[in-house]
């Protein structure tokens, strides 16, 4: 693979919240247009990682972090980046389906491109169709885009999210156990939805299940403790890991 | 397993010994409560016959003029309350229209701009303010806010917005404006702590869904708490003009007693709750006494009416209680 197909690269990426280390020294590339799953253990910082990546982790009083990580050859940690800019080139799909509960279907989707500025109510129109299309979701709310966003239920909401998150075209989503509040229906659905994702964007996503990562990544990271301790094509991480820690968690003899 | 058995023993006795004194002692307990629980309406109820049997002389001389007739005319023994209930009413909106913006921008500064520690520390401050007597208020208002009145803001509103009739006229320091001024100070604490409170039920997720979107910290507060706060403010400020319409002895200090009903608000005037405290003293018996009842009666029932109206308001427009109902429904 040609080093310009990597949409984020990151370099010795550490994060802290106060004295706490989180996650220690982490580098990775990403590819365009792949999954990548990340798996590991209960508090090995997973979730801190991929926060770090659209510098959501720093809006919690205490934490900080040092390192690089290239957005399209641009490092988003750089001082003069600002993160409000930032999150709009990397979206965010999290745990709890949140849309907004005082916002309507449509509003919750088109909400970013409000944000930007945009009001133009064909536009708005155009997007909202659009990303609750590739988030598998129109013709399921295409009648009651008035609606409350949360009067969907959990896995629509999710979807929902993830069609709010595409409809500022970011080139990198995260997604944080986006199915674990979800029955295995609707993750079934999301899952799906990812592969198709996986068509214009680099997605990569947390995960505490292990199947759903061999199914959906083409790649996946192990992390314990705070460190990357193996990463590589799904495949091979989930048939023939090359660390013993990897081998032990993966075959559940701790976890 | 020796052990385990001398534990059973143990239990077993225990169990025996709590449900003996349990089943007397829950009697015991269901009747006070019962009887406290029976003792907190019963004491609404009569209160309320009894405001309608002092002020029956009233209800029966005036009936529905009561309520049109802005005379107060102790000598000519002639009662209205529309002067009072006019009083009452502009100072209170008054007190609204300057403490609800402070009240919500001071919640927004405690809950989410300041470190957590020094909004704590803050927030205690304004929750004291709730604390201060009502009577060491109406000194302050005598003493420092009604001469700052007079002196300062009266010239100020008049150059600036002299040409409508509110502001108009000559100003004694004591008045309609300076009784909202201390209202809005009393009731300030009142609507910055329910809104904190309203503002703490907003999950984290929801503002981080907002940041990741790429929200700033000041479309992130618009978004994710203050539109779903919106009833919830909705029913802290209404909560604080039910505990303006009710406070008396500060009003009563600064507001200058006059039954006159004057569009300018630097003239004095009366609420209903400042004429009862002033004039019950007087009005030893009689019609003058049972009038003065029977604005006591009209104010409960305006201020139960406004504190009913913010539950209603609470209950039934929150977007995130509909959705807890709903889940408790399925």
């Amino acid at each position: 693979m040609s080093e310009s197909d990597n949409v984020l690269e990151v370099k010795n990426l550490n994060a802290w919240f106060g004295n706490f280390h989180a996650v220690k020294n982490v580098s990775n590339n990403y590819s365009r247009k792949s999954i990548t799953a990340i798996i590991g253990p209960s508090g090995c910082g997973k979730s801190t990682y991929l926060r770090c990546l659209n510098r959501i982790h720093e809006e919690v009083p205490g934490a900080r972090l040092s390192g690089e990580a290239l957005l399209l050859g641009q490092n988003i940690f750089a001082p003069n980046v600002d993160p409000v800019e930032l999150r709009r080139h990397i979206g965010m799909v999290f745990q709890k389906p949140n849309p907004f509960p005082a916002l309507s279907i449509f509003d919750n989707v088109v909400i970013g491109l409000k944000l930007q500025g945009e009001k133009r109510k064909d536009v708005l129109m155009e997007a909202a169709q659009k990303c609750l299309k590739k988030a598998a979701l129109w013709d399921e709310v295409k009648e009651k885009l008035q609606k409350q966003g949360t009067s969907l239920s959990g896995g629509q909401q999710q979807r929902l999210c993830i069609a709010r998150a595409l409809a500022v075209n970011p080139p990198v989503l995260l997604m944080d156990e986006p199915t674990s509040a979800l029955d295995p229906i609707a993750s079934a659905k999301i899952e799906e939805l990812m592969q198709t994702l996986k068509e214009e964007y680099t997605v990569i996503v947390v995960t505490h299940n292990m199947q759903q990562a061999a199914r959906v990544a083409d790649f996946t990271s192990f992390l314990m403790l705070g460190e990357l301790i193996e990463h590589g094509p799904s495949e091979v991480i989930f048939t023939n890991p090359k660390k013993t820690k990897t081998e032990d968690y993966i075959t559940g003899r701790f976890g | 397993m020796e052990q385990t058995k001398e534990q059973f023993k143990f239990l077993s006795q225990h169990k025996l010994q709590t449900r003996l004194s349990g089943e007397f002692g829950d009697k015991i307990a269901k009747i006070v409560m019962q009887t406290v629980a029976i003792a907190i309406l019963a004491t609404l109820i009569l209160m309320v016959i009894l405001l309608v049997q002092m002020s029956s002389e009233a209800i029966n001389e005036f009936g529905s003029d009561f309520l049109t007739n802005s005379t107060w005319d102790p000598i000519s023994e002639e009662f209205g309350v529309l002067s009072f209930l006019y009083g009452t009413l502009i100072t209170s909106i008054l007190a609204l229209l300057i403490a609800a913006p402070i009240s919500v921008m001071v919640a927004i500064f405690i809950t989410e701009i300041l470190p957590l520690k020094l909004g704590q520390v803050l927030g205690l401050f304004v929750e004291m303010i709730a604390a201060i007597p009502s009577i060491v208020f109406g000194l302050w208002g005598l003493f420092f806010l009604a001469p700052l009145v007079r002196e300062s803001i009266t010239p100020f509103l008049k150059s600036t917005l002299g040409f409508l009739p509110f502001f108009q006229g000559p100003s004694f320091g004591i008045g309609i404006l300076t009784a909202s001024i201390i209202l809005a100070t009393m009731i300030l604490p009142t609507i910055t702590s329910i809104t904190r409170e309203v503002f703490k039920t907003i999950p984290q997720h929801q503002k981080e869904a907002a940041l990741a979107l790429g929200a700033t910290r000041e479309e992130m507060i618009k978004l994710a708490v203050l539109r779903p706060s919106f009833s919830g403010i909705t029913g802290a400020i209404v909560l604080g003009f039910g505990r303006a319409l009710g406070e008396t002895m500060a009003v009563a200090m600064v507001i200058g007693n006059s039954s006159k009903i004057t569009l300018s608000l630097f003239a004095p005037g009366a609420t209903m709750s400042s004429v009862i405290a002033n004039e019950y003293a007087e009005a030893s018996a009689g019609l003058h006494l049972s009038s003065l009842c029977f604005v006591g009666l009209l104010l409960f029932a305006v201020t139960l009416i406004v504190n009913s109206a913010a539950r209603f308001i609470v209950w039934k427009f929150s977007p995130l209680s509909k959705s807890e109902r709903k889940e408790k429904r399925s």
